[in-house]
């Protein structure tokens, strides 16, 4: 909502009050002035002058020379507006103006002839050309206006204009009145609201025109005016530069007092021509299916059986509330008008205009909310317009249906709840003051207070919102800053919480950097990748921005590959992410998926640089593994977890595993299959993504003393040969079962293959280290489990022991 | 006789010992002159043929010689070896300057600093951390927060619908109404939620479809708007710095009512006025107020018996404006070198 400064003035004393300091108090009390600026902001040197003669350029066929009566006095200035002629007063830029844009005017000549100055358009002087009331040429004033003395006042130039972010709160002051309200109780000074005449004559309206509303409580009131005699021309000046002020272009007299009226009272209204209305009954009622009309801006409309139109009994005239029809129209001809003041259902509107996608003035104030009480007054004042600037006849009485007024609103709450709420002591008398200068009435009644409000705030109802007002204009600068008292609870991280930092801060040890990407992606992505890929229809969202962001990913894997391509791309070739989010599986039978975080990591690259001691480590499977298996160990569950061979879609079939928890798949990791590294343009990519929310939600095991260990462990090496095709897995499982209890751990520290043994074998040496608490382990017991496990892998796995 | 011979032997084992440079030629002059076949010995094998008187006196004599040439060995020892220890560590001796090994770190995503922060902060104030779906009930995200299906602020948050009913979150705050819920009428409820929330919203620098919110909720006996602005200017004053003053300026939320947002006073400018602040000496920093009677009571709870504050900030803000960060893309392209420079965040 535009105000201007000046308009404002018209209701409320705002002598000593700066428009920054306005704007500054505005927004404090709770409308925020986005913006406030001075329309003739760098102007200078404008005058009004009198075009005393206007003579065709000796060398041009549209410049005018012409002799200016600067009231001091007269210059010659080569004018090249089609509408410049002599008699005229118009704004002047003398010599060393300053016009928009900063351009400076100087003495010089056209076309041989000396020009001392320049007939200014509007646009020239800053104002937005879409707004100007001519579109062609310089902008004459009325002949009221005195030559010499500075134009910008009567151009309104000298105005501020506020930008006021108008939200479902403060509809209330999406009018001029409505704010002039609101600035009188922020500054607690009276408001002036003129009562509008609207100069009736004895004729009766009623007798010539009739109102049936078939559109039950949508459409609670419908009240119109007839008025005849109209005669077309343009409205007065100061009525169009506050139109242009409030952003709105003026047009002709009857269609600027319509939309100046809205401006100052809130209420849309509407101007049908009656002499082209087709009939003189006025039914409004729902529009019918795919029933048709044409609106002011020249378009088509298809309706719906929600929309509600106006309509001569026949065919739909207006679309209601929203935009008037084309067939009715206000033209230059337009002699009779039937003034339309209604309310209508916001709700019905705010569908309508955005079906049809036609945000009107009109609109934009049905949808938000209007004050009921003042639809006659609204009405009143155009009629009082019309009166005096289109020499209206108005004829008696509002042709209607429905109820004028509504009742007022009350509300009664202990005045003590504000102070309770606020957190402030403030005194009755002060609460009182507040809400009698924002317009409530209050009536004390012991601890009770009875506040009536003004039908014009419709965002009131509850005394919460009383609390507001009265928070608001008392200020929460004054109310103090306070701790939370009562019981105290308990507060800490929950287990999975404290679970998922540790987890991020062992990722981040193990070096890899985290990532938040994207929850959508696109539908190829989605399903790519799953820990347990799913038969049931990724999810998608109904209306989504792009194709990139339409989907619900099932995994984080392809979106760290892209992290992992996006680096590629700039030269990094090494990258290490993971990330911690959630994927959404899709449930059968339910339009919401499962929701579960997953841990997930993509590794490209070298896991050391190359430096002065040599080459670079390239990362592998079992850089990868040993960060997996770290994150198992620090939930102390590595007993629990297998790795099982797997083939996966776009993992490389020979180098991936699935991870098993108690047996049952939780993730994979592996590298990315060479096709699919091929086709992204990806160097040797590794990943692993793990299904980890039930993990550290589970239960914890707990941690248990075992005393400092008083006597040593004893290790011994073992070389086993064995077929290539037994896996390693194999000989832990065995050696590990069989050297319970004392055997401690097992390390496999070399792997061969080659010319000492044979083909189709390899041999795997394991370092196992034989532990007791109780005492020191003498060789022929350690010998003894040393046999047993030797024994068991020759059963088990047809191993030998290395000669 | 024997004396002199004793003494001559001192002299020469001198010149050797002098001579001698390495250890090994030391131990064949140990051996040479102290062994149990050398001359020392052989002089004392003859003391049978002395007097009685000159025994003791050649046998002292003895002694103190063979001590005086083993003294000077081991002197002798001392410094060879001092010697090649020295040669030793000069040959050990590294650069120093060369670089370390280097120990692989990630960083922290800067969003997730801030949130930790801002969350270890409230857990201080008694807050606990509460999660929910981010895939989320049309009731939960509008309607149980006094957000009805036909209300006109649906218009300020254009969703990602998944059917008519369900959607990606649009805020935090459906968790106000499912904790509220949970706690089934009874306080007090201190909670914050960070999360992810989703918007029909293109892409660019100060947009993005997705992005993070943190909510804070606090429900009890007495709860009041003074007590939403000491715990707000705690916040400030531990995410900007002790310095920082806060202003509350009525706002509108259907959610709360009274509504405000927060403004800080200007952390760069300190309140004159300067780019940051574009000039106003303050900057907004997040919407609050105290919880509309309508989602206590929707959810379970007597507003005349609770009252409650509630409010709502953005971590990609908070960092933007702490940091100077230009656009918001950058939190989900996951730059390294824009994550790097976080990592002490």
């Amino acid at each position: 909502m535009l105000v201007s400064y000046k308009w404002l003035k018209d209701y409320v004393d705002l002598d000593g009050v700066t428009p920054e300091e306005l704007a500054d108090q505005i927004t404090n009390a709770g409308i925020e002035v986005e913006h406030l600026s001075y329309p003739g902001e760098g102007l200078k040197g404008i005058v009004i002058g009198k075009v005393l003669t206007c003579e065709p350029h000796p060398d041009s066929d549209h410049l005018h020379v012409c002799q200016v009566d600067l009231g001091s006095e007269t210059v010659q200035i080569v004018c090249g507006a089609p509408n410049v002629a002599a008699g005229q007063k118009v704004p002047v830029a003398t010599n060393g103006a300053r016009i928009a844009g900063n351009v400076k005017i100087r003495r010089s000549k056209f076309r041989g002839v000396e020009s001392n100055g320049m007939l200014c358009a509007l646009s020239e002087l800053g104002v937005d050309k879409a707004l100007a009331p001519y579109e062609d040429g310089i902008y004459v004033f009325d002949d009221d206006v005195r030559v010499g003395q500075d134009a910008l006042p009567y151009l309104n130039l000298d105005d501020a204009i506020l930008d006021l972010d108008i939200l479902v709160s403060s509809a209330h002051c999406m009018n001029m009145i409505g704010v002039a309200h609101e600035v009188a109780a922020i500054l607690n000074r009276p408001v002036h609201i003129p009562v509008p005449d609207p100069h009736e004559t004895d004729e009766y309206a009623a007798e010539k025109v009739s109102v049936t509303v078939g559109a039950g409580e949508k459409v609670p009131y419908y009240g119109a005016r007839l008025i005849e005699g109209i005669r077309i021309a343009p409205s007065p000046r100061w009525m169009q530069l506050r139109l242009i002020a409030a952003g709105v272009r003026p047009i002709s007299n009857v269609v600027d007092i319509s939309n100046y009226v809205m401006l100052e009272y809130g209420q849309p209204l509407h101007t049908f021509d009656f002499g082209t209305f087709g009939s003189d009954r006025v039914l409004v009622r729902f529009a019918g299916q795919n029933e048709t009309m044409k609106t002011l801006d020249g378009q088509e409309r298809k309706l719906t059986i929600e929309d509600i139109v106006i309509t001569n009994g026949k065919e739909a005239v207006a679309v209601a509330g929203v935009m008037g029809g084309e067939s009715s129209e206000i033209t230059g001809s337009t002699g009779k008008v039937l003034l339309e003041s209604a309310v209508f259902d916001p709700i019905s509107i705010r569908k309508t205009a955005a079906r049809l996608q036609m945000r009107t003035d009109a609109s934009s104030r049905y949808e938000k909310g209007i004050d009921r009480n003042r639809v006659t007054q609204a009405s009143d004042r155009a009629a009082e317009l019309l009166t005096k600037y289109a020499y209206a006849r108005v004829l008696k009485g509002i042709v209607e249906q429905g109820e004028r007024t509504v009742p007022e609103t009350v509300i009664t709450l202990p005045w003590q709840k504000i102070n309770r709420v606020l957190g402030a002591d403030l005194s009755l008398d002060v609460i009182r003051g507040i809400l009698t200068r924002l317009g409530f009435k209050v009536d004390k009644k012991g601890e009770t207070i009875r506040v009536t409000v003004p039908a014009r705030r419709f965002d009131v109802s509850i005394p919460e919102d009383l609390v507001e007002e009265v928070g608001r204009i008392y200020g929460y600068d004054h109310i103090p800053a306070t701790l939370p008292e009562g019981e105290a609870i308990k507060a800490s991280l929950t287990q999975y919480q404290e679970l998922t930092r540790r987890t991020e801060l062992l990722m981040e040890s193990a070096g890899l950097t985290q990532a938040y990407t994207y929850s959508l992606t696109t539908d190829e992505h989605a399903a790519a990748y799953a820990v347990h890929p799913s038969s049931e229809k990724p999810v998608k969202v109904l209306s989504p921005m792009s194709e990139e962001h339409a989907v619900l990913r099932q995994s984080i894997v392809p979106q760290l590959i892209d992290v992992v391509s996006y680096h590629l791309n700039r030269q990094m070739p090494d990258t290490a992410l993971y990330e911690i989010g959630k994927v959404f599986i899709p449930k059968a039978g339910s339009p919401r998926p499962e929701e579960e975080e997953h841990l997930a990591g993509a590794i490209a690259g070298s896991r050391s640089e190359r430096n002065w001691e040599g080459e670079a480590l390239p990362v592998d499977f079992f850089t990868v593994k040993g960060i997996v298996e770290k994150v198992f160990d620090s939930l102390s569950l590595s007993d629990r977890i297998d790795y099982l061979p797997a083939k996966r879609a776009g993992l490389h079939p020979g180098q991936t595993a699935d991870i098993l928890f108690d047996g049952k798949v939780i993730g994979y990791l592996g590298a990315l299959h060479p096709a699919v590294q091929k086709e992204a343009d990806l160097n040797e990519t590794f990943v692993f993504e793990i299904a980890i929310e039930p993990l550290l939600r589970g239960e914890q095991a707990p941690i248990i003393y075992h005393g400092q260990p008083r006597f040593p462990s004893t290790t011994r090496d073992i070389a086993l040969v064995v077929k290539r095709s037994v896996q390693a897995a194999d000989l832990y499982k065995v050696i590990k079962e069989n050297g319970e209890p004392l055997l401690q751990s097992v390390n496999l520290f070399d792997i061969y293959e080659g010319s000492h043994v044979a083909e189709d074998e390899k041999s795997m040496a394991f370092s196992l280290t034989y532990f007791d608490p109780e005492r020191t382990l003498t060789d022929d017991e350690v010998s003894a489990i040393h046999e047993k496990i030797l024994e068991a892998c020759e059963k088990e796995c047809g191993a030998e022991l290395r000669g | 006789m024997l004396k002199e011979k004793l003494l001559e032997l001192r002299e020469k084992a001198l010149e050797n010992v002098k001579s001698a440079d390495d250890l090994k030629k030391l131990q064949d002059i140990r051996v040479n002159f102290l062994g149990k076949k050398g001359p020392i010995t052989e002089v004392l094998k003859g003391m049978g043929k002395l007097t009685k008187e000159e025994r003791p006196v050649i046998g002292q004599l003895a002694n103190d010689v063979r001590n005086a040439i083993g003294t000077l060995i081991e002197e002798k020892r001392a410094e060879i070896e001092a010697r090649l220890l020295e040669r030793k560590l000069e040959s050990e001796k590294i650069d120093v300057t060369l670089p370390g090994r280097k120990v692989q770190t990630g960083s922290h995503h800067l969003l997730a600093s801030v949130i930790r922060e801002v969350e270890d902060l409230f857990i201080g104030l008694g807050f606990s951390v509460a999660e929910g779906p981010e895939v989320e009930e049309d009731y939960y995200n509008f309607e149980a927060l006094n957000l009805p299906k036909d209300h006109p602020a649906r218009d300020m948050q254009d969703s990602f619908y998944i059917t008519e009913d369900i959607l990606m979150r649009t805020h935090t705050s459906p968790m106000q109404a499912r904790t509220l819920e949970a706690h089934k009428g009874k306080g007090p409820v201190k909670i914050i939620c960070p999360g992810k929330v989703y918007r029909r919203d293109n892409d660019d620098a100060t947009h993005s479809h997705q992005f993070m919110q943190i909510e804070g909720l606090c429900v009890d006996k007495n709860i009041r708007l003074s007590d939403l602005k000491g715990v707000l200017t705690v916040f400030a004053k531990h995410m900007f710095g002790a310095e920082r003053e806060i202003r509350l300026r009525p706002s509108f939320f259907p959610f709360t009512e009274p509504s405000v947002e927060m403004d800080i006073s200007c952390f760069r400018c300190g309140g004159h006025g300067c780019s940051v602040c574009k000039g106003t000496g303050w900057i907004e920093i997040l919407g609050a107020g105290m919880v509309h009677p309508n989602v206590l009571r929707m959810s379970g709870f007597d507003p005349s018996v609770y009252t409650g504050f509630a409010f709502g900030m953005g971590p990609e803000r908070i960092a933007m404006l702490k940091y100077g960060i230009e656009d918001i893309r950058h939190f989900y392209t996951d730059d390294i070198r824009f994550l790097k420079q976080f990592d002490r965040a």
